[in-house]
């Protein structure tokens, strides 16, 4: 799909029942109805039986809001709000291992220290860098170690809760 | 006391009311099969394809309004269900599909005919459940009958595990079904109410677009309440026909690719269109972003995702319309709209809908006005795909609530046969005719034989022109007349109805027409009449693919088509 000049990124945050093959039937929902799908990260949530599902969906408003309505309909899926425009906290968690000599390990570790991450593994060649904050944080950090020469990235994908005290 | 898990089956189908199943067995069901003689409430209806059963079960479905059911065994009676489950889904009609699957222990093993019918149907069903343990099972057929029938009906597939089906447990019947995610919408919102009133009293040039939500809802007296205590002229979208008098003067008849030339020049002219039960499907709208450019819209419908979803709404109100309907018509104003119905009766001078020309050759158009005629509109007409679906939506006035049986959404060729046999197991004190194509007859031409067997009088009429005769239209207005691979060479259909015992007539003249319909209604049992019609008639109008719906085109207004340049519709 091409982007628009109205297409922006929006934050869906959905409620699911943990059962199998819930995360496929959402999957599949947005391979056949063609979503713009950026991200979308899963796991428990304060419901013994229910799953948070963090999606970042592109698209105008009116096409966010399709992929809204049509994950609701989905019987496993129990709600689904779109929590872009409230006040929200977002994360996410990245591992990036870069390479590094006995020359560059230094400056890669106050860069590092700078962004408040952690170094989780060491070798000759290389660190692994653990990473976690808003998307603004993890890319800026991702870039400055490109200079580096980065080997591999995992990262989760936005998890988002609003803020104050409602849900 | 301990049931099997096909014993538990039977009894939570009889407890959803359930009376007819139609199917055909294999060893992944074998254990269901064997247990139905114990439960003679059940009629069995062996087909012989499995998209037979799927369609019959459509077919029973929407003229019964409950859920139809059909069975197949695993693998390929599974996957030669998919065209009768897929069909369902678009057209939002009723069913529970029961399949067998291979025992536990070896799924997931590219087992003797496994295959991952859950997975394939996730994108045509409203739901599906692989049972996974028998105590599952009754909470599982109560929950698919739940998600099948209510809100905005549609399928769910249940596959059983062999192993399953021949298991033991206590049965217990669930009261209540716990589905945290999925709710209804029964009661439109009054805010909303108010509002759609608001437009409505307010408007000058509004038109009804009246759709098959309105004969789910089957809310047929509310509807013509609010059409004529706000003196509003209906067009209709080809499953919305027979929601409201065909004859009534407030009707417009179908709109959209092939709808009526009035309907379609009311809809793009209108200043308000009331969308009911309806989804903005592209056959109705043709050219979204030319679609009704004045037009402000009210969308009444029961699923919330289908607002705004093709085309934006002004006033959506969510709920079932009978209910919405029934709050309406307490709110609208009595008016009435004078100059625009007069516009409207222009429109219809200009261009008649149900014209026939004089001609010695035998009509398709003349067939079906003269099986209207015949049966004064108290019929169940069920269609196939193509043009003899559209001869009917536009030749046949539907005078009678809910008598048009018709697959629009995914439109498969081979419906009409079975689905006819499924309407008359519905409803068998009524006329069921089924009118089909010699194409798409030939798909599923073998329940014929079912039929026979289980003794349906279904009246068959094949609109016999020797082509696939819709798209033969399509290569002959916009492919230059190529007519690559539309021509059939057909057998003797009648022969072929006597080899299955069913008596049929052949007309290949028009004085033939009335006297073989006599005969056809006269017999009690099935017939057949092979009528062979003029081979290369179009059904017109026709909007071409990419025109707005007052771009129609047929052979009256080919000069102004004649002016427009980059369109190439052959000329003749």
């Amino acid at each position: 799909m091409e982007g628009k000049l109205t297409d922006t990124r929006h934050t869906l945050v959905a409620l699911v029942e943990d059962k199998p093959g819930v995360l496929n039937r959402v999957a599949s929902l947005f391979r056949r109805r063609s979503f713009n799908i950026e991200s979308l990260a899963v796991g428990g949530s304060e419901h013994p039986d229910l799953s948070r599902m963090t999606i970042v969906a592109i698209g105008d408003s009116a096409q966010v809001e399709q992929v809204r309505k049509q994950l609701e309909k989905l019987i496993n899926v129990v709600k689904v709000a779109d929590i872009t425009e409230g006040d929200t906290v977002t994360r996410e968690l990245a591992l990036i291992k870069v390479k590094a000599t006995a020359s560059t390990r230094s400056e890669i570790m106050q860069i590092v220290s700078i962004f408040r991450a952690n170094i989780v593994d060491v070798a000759p060649g290389s660190v692994t860098v653990e990473v976690t904050g808003d998307e603004d944080k993890v890319n800026s950090l991702l870039g400055l170690l490109r200079d580096f020469g980065v080997k591999e990235v995992s990262r989760t994908g936005r998890i988002a809760l609003t803020r104050g005290s409602g849900s | 006391m301990k049931k099997t898990g096909a014993q538990i089956l039977c009894e939570s189908l009889i407890k959803e009311g359930v009376e007819v199943i139609f199917g055909i067995l294999g060893g992944s069901v074998l254990p269901i099969y064997d247990t139905f003689p114990q439960y003679p409430e059940l009629r069995h209806i062996l087909v012989r394809h499995e998209q037979g059963a799927g369609h019959a079960a459509d077919g029973y479905a929407r003229a019964t309004h409950k859920a139809g059911v059909c069975i197949a065994t695993s693998g390929p009676g599974a996957t030669n269900l998919v065209t009768g489950i897929a069909c369902a889904y678009m057209d939002s009609v009723p069913m529970v599909a029961i399949t067998g699957q291979v025992a536990r222990p070896v799924i997931g093993k590219d087992a003797f005919q496994e295959i991952d019918i859950t997975g394939i149907t996730i994108p045509i069903t409203k739901h599906n459940y692989l049972v996974t343990d028998v105590t599952e099972l009754a909470r599982t057929v109560k929950e698919a009958f739940h998600i099948a029938q209510t809100g905005r009906p549609g399928p769910v597939l249940i596959d059983i595990p062999r192993d399953i089906q021949q298991e033991q447990t206590d049965f217990v019947y669930p009261d209540k079904v716990d589905l945290p995610g999925y709710r209804v919408i029964s009661r439109g919102h009054p805010a909303q109410i108010k509002k759609a009133a608001k437009l409505i009293d307010e408007a000058d040039k509004p038109v009804i677009i009246a759709g098959r939500g309105i004969v789910i809802s089957q809310a047929y007296d509310e509807f013509r309440e609010f059409a004529e205590k706000a003196q509003i002229p209906v067009a209709h979208t080809l499953l919305g026909l027979s929601c409201f008098p065909g004859d009534h003067i407030l009707g417009l008849g179908m709109m959209g690719m092939h709808g009526t030339g009035c309907a379609n020049m009311a809809v793009q002219n209108a200043d308000l269109l009331i969308a009911i039960g309806m989804r903005f499907d592209d056959r109705a709208t043709a050219n979204t972003k030319e679609f009704a450019p004045n037009a402000r819209v009210i969308h009444i419908d029961i699923d919330p995702a289908e607002i705004g979803k093709n085309i934006p709404v002004d006033v959506p109100v969510v709920g079932d319309i009978k209910s919405v309907l029934t709050a309406l018509n307490e709110e609208v104003e009595k008016r009435e709209h004078v100059d625009w119905l007069s516009q409207i009766e222009q429109w219809r001078c200009e261009y008649p809908s149900q014209d026939i020309r004089q001609t010695g050759e035998l009509l398709p158009q003349y067939v079906i006005r003269q099986i209207c005629e015949a049966t004064q509109g108290d019929a169940l007409m069920v269609t196939g795909v193509g043009q003899n679906q559209m001869f009917v939506a536009r030749y046949f006035t539907f005078t009678k609530p809910d008598s048009l049986i018709s697959a629009g959404g995914l439109g498969p060729m081979g419906f009409e046969l079975p689905a006819a046999m499924g309407a008359k197991i519905g409803r068998p004190e009524e006329v069921v005719w089924c009118v089909a194509g010699d194409g798409g007859f030939q798909m599923t031409i073998q329940e014929l034989a079912t039929i026979t067997q289980e003794n349906i009088a279904v009246k068959i009429a094949v609109m016999n022109n020797g082509y696939l005769g819709m798209v033969r239209q399509w290569q002959e207005l916009f492919y230059e007349r190529r007519y690559v691979d539309t021509k059939l060479w057909n057998p003797d259909f009648v022969r072929i109805a006597e080899a299955y015992e069913i008596p049929g007539v052949r007309v290949k003249r028009r004085e033939e027409v009335i006297p073989a319909i006599q005969k056809a209604m006269e017999h009690p049992g099935a017939f057949l009449i092979d009528f062979l019609v003029e081979p290369e008639e179009n059904i017109y109008p026709i909007v071409p693919p990419g025109e707005c719906l007052a771009r129609f085109f047929e052979p009256s207004r080919t000069e102004t088509w004649k002016k427009k340049s980059g369109v190439s519709i052959t000329e003749f």
